[in-house]
């Protein structure tokens, strides 16, 4: 299964690079630069996916005491960090030449550096127990808690007078940008998505493989798998 | 097509380092992924065949 959702997420984002290079026109006001839309908007539309659906299974962990549900969790989490981080650094690597500074303390930034800090406070915490069990009730805590910072992040730009622009895409509203742009940039949050997935299923896929690598299951299939040349 | 020429494509006019910065880290950071976690399994896989051998 992982191969197909890599194989989606490589032809979406060639398709959405395409568009969002060669088919997109130019920004009226921000040049080219406006570009890096199409890598910065899905990056941080995944960093707040990700949290809200590490969250839920987290709390379905907690709730039905699910070893797999508090996997996925700690599977997702640092993928969730990585599209934070690719965020602000693209985010930063726009903001430079649009506004005149890499970083601005405002509504917007902040809410999602403190993103990145509720992912990586959930990984060092979950790393820091021990007994896995005890680890996934502690992160499922963290994590559940942390979720009222997502709705902070998404209003952010009409709660406060941001620097950063209002959104460009609203539910009940026309997108205010060109057809041929929110093309290219869906196509391109649909490979992230896709991307998520397969990454989120190789990873629990480890963790998998690391906390029963006692029981029969895993040991059966390292010896098979490792005895047909080592490809694994 | 918007670009005249490579050139101008590859100069992204006059954004060259910050478009190309961002798509390039983006990219980076998705191919350590994916090595990373293919190294991990391979690791998992390794420990437990020891252990199944005893």
């Amino acid at each position: 299964m992982i191969p197909w959702f890599a194989w989606i997420a490589t032809i979406f984002a060639i398709v959405g690079l395409y568009i969002g290079f060669a088919i997109a026109p130019t920004d009226f006001q921000q040049g080219e630069a406006y570009r890096i839309i199409f890598v910065h908007v899905p990056a941080a539309w995944m960093s707040m996916v990700i949290y809200i659906v590490m969250a839920g299974w987290a709390g379905l962990g907690l709730v039905l005491n699910a070893r797999l549900s508090a996997m996925m969790a700690q599977a997702l989490a640092p993928t969730g960090a990585i599209f934070t981080l690719i965020a602000l650094v693209t985010g930063s690597l726009w903001g430079k030449p649009m506004w005149g500074a890499w970083w601005v303390w405002d509504a917007r930034l902040t809410s999602e550096l403190i993103l990145l800090f509720l992912y990586l406070g959930f990984i060092a915490l979950q790393s820091s127990i021990d007994d896995p069990r005890r680890a996934d009730r502690a992160g499922a805590l963290l994590a559940l808690v942390g979720v009222v910072n997502v709705p902070i992040i998404y209003f952010s730009v009409k709660w406060w007078n941001t620097l950063h622009q209002g959104s460009s895409i609203n539910m009940g509203a026309a997108p205010k940008m060109a057809a041929t742009m929110l093309l290219g940039m869906l196509l391109m949050a649909l490979a992230f998505w896709m991307y998520t997935v397969a990454v989120a299923l190789m990873r629990v896929r480890c963790i998998m493989l690391e906390r029963e690598r006692t029981s029969d299951w895993v040991k059966e299939l390292s010896l098979n798998e490792l005895s047909v040349g080592g490809k694994a | 097509m918007q670009w005249a020429s490579w050139s101008a494509f590859f100069n992204m006019g006059g954004y060259a380092f910050y478009v190309w910065f961002s798509f390039g880290f983006t990219a980076l950071c998705m191919i350590w992924e994916v090595i990373s976690l293919r190294k991990r399994n391979a690791q998992a896989l390794r420990l437990s065949k020891l252990l199944a051998q005893g």
